[in-house]
């Protein structure tokens, strides 16, 4: 399932976010103050943008060759193979992200500490990224220019992790307790582990008709 | 509108009966009853009617546009019927789920295949999401057979058509499922190929299992029994 073979497409994503996060800084100059108090929104909508770019991949290759049917066909329990292929993609595509983001954070001249909140509410934020994302991905399957459409119905339910998770950023940079918003990030993870497979699973059904 | 091998209404009356008589004490497997499909606002077909016992070969043919795709979705799930019911072994097939999928296997026009993945790789997915027992060596037989032995462990957008038409008849010879629905299956396959694709069918039908195939082109079988379905516009 993992279509490991094309790494240009991991690479793509990781270079979107890279260079829409360094944007900023070149942008709007070398005042650090103003750079530290944007850096947690900007970070973060530049992984939401990023991630938007894999998801229309998620199945639409799948559909396209026939391997979803397949897949449909299997004896397991559909979730789980939706499970299994959004996990591949966040594997892919959103950890390496995570990755890359205290290199980013350090352009924006974050602390220490406030980088490793960083980092924890992207692995936290981005699980739930994937897994919202899949639903999109999944309902718009088969349809021209879904890209586009994933972007408009995805993105509002994003905004509650984009809050969170840039919250619990700018909580750190402001010297508060990031904890409450990680908690809460915490809690729509588990929230989307539970409902999105089984949407995505129906919305599968109903795409490949 | 359909008629069941309008016609050869004779020959299939005759085929039928001897159906009938050899295998009386057989259960029918799969009973389709008065299925009726609409793709868009058009009704394709109504009033399907057939039924499968071990050891059968269903022959679907009709002109391009008679539902024959349509009604292999239907039967495996992918499509939901407009009026009537599949029954597998007495149970409908929605409310069967992941259960019937372990007794069919279908091939649709796409292959199924990965095309950045080898032949190999592909094969391996394949068996380990249907949950079956793989070793190397019997996915290699399998490839042996189809024809693709030293091209295993090519990527398969190398490959030609045929080929890769191939790679999904190996996925058949590797499954133990008692269905097959098989969507015009001797497409861009040579003259080999197609005798190949006859001889996996008897092989399947001898062990007891049941094949429908979406075909313009005439198989002739030496095993089971063959039943002919004629869909119509």
């Amino acid at each position: 399932m993992l279509a490991w073979r094309r790494r240009a497409d991991v690479l793509s994503t990781l270079f979107f976010f890279v260079i829409v996060a360094s944007l900023f800084p070149l942008g709007i100059g070398p005042e650090t103050e103003l750079l530290r108090s944007i850096a947690p929104g900007v970070v973060w909508v530049a992984a939401l943008l990023a991630s938007m770019l894999s998801l229309g991949r998620v199945f639409a290759n799948d559909f396209q060759d026939g391997t979803l049917e397949q897949l449909l066909l299997t004896p397991q329990p559909l979730f789980l193979v939706v499970a299994g292929k959004v996990f591949a993609q966040w594997l892919t595509a959103e950890v390496p992200l995570v990755f890359i983001a205290p290199l980013l954070g350090l352009q924006f001249g974050l602390s220490k500490q406030t980088l490793v909140v960083l980092v924890i509410s992207l692995l936290l934020g981005t699980p739930v990224l994937s897994l919202i994302g899949s639903i999109g991905a999944a309902l718009t399957l088969g349809l021209r220019s879904s890209n586009v459409l994933i972007a408009i119905l995805v993105l509002p339910l994003y905004i509650p992790v984009l809050i969170f998770g840039a919250g619990a950023v700018q909580a750190s940079v402001l010297g508060f307790d990031p904890q409450p918003h990680l908690y809460l990030l915490g809690a729509l993870l588990v929230l989307s582990l539970i409902f999105s497979p089984w949407a995505t699973a129906a919305a599968l059904r109903i795409s490949v008709e | 509108m359909v008629k069941l091998g309008s016609p050869n209404a004779f020959h299939w009356k005759l085929q039928y009966n001897e159906i009938e008589s050899q295998v009386e004490a057989q259960q029918t497997i799969l009973d389709v009853v008065n299925l009726g499909c609409v793709r868009g606002d058009r009704r394709v077909f109504r009033g399907v009617n057939f039924s499968l016992k071990p050891g059968t070969y269903l022959q679907l043919t009709g002109p391009n546009g008679s539902g024959k795709t349509s009604l292999l979705r239907i039967l495996c799930c992918l499509l939901p019927p407009e009026e009537g019911r599949v029954e597998w072994q007495g149970a409908e097939i929605h409310s069967l789920g992941e259960d019937y999928f372990a007794d069919v296997t279908y091939l649709g026009h796409r292959h199924g295949v990965k095309d950045e993945l080898t032949a190999e790789e592909n094969l391996q997915i394949t068996a380990g999401v249907n949950g079956i027992e793989f070793d190397k060596n019997a996915i290699r037989a399998a490839l042996g057979k189809v024809g693709l032995t030293g091209r295993e462990s090519l990527a398969t957008r190398l490959l030609s058509e045929g080929q890769r038409r191939r790679v999904s008849l190996a996925r058949l010879i590797l499954s133990n499922t008692k269905l097959w629905l098989l969507d015009e299956i001797l497409t861009s396959l040579d003259t080999a190929s197609v005798s190949l694709v006859r001889s996996l069918i008897e092989e399947h039908l001898t062990g007891g299992g049941m094949a429908i195939v979406a075909t313009h082109q005439q198989l002739t079988l030496n095993a089971g029994h063959t039943d002919r379905l004629e869909l119509q516009t």
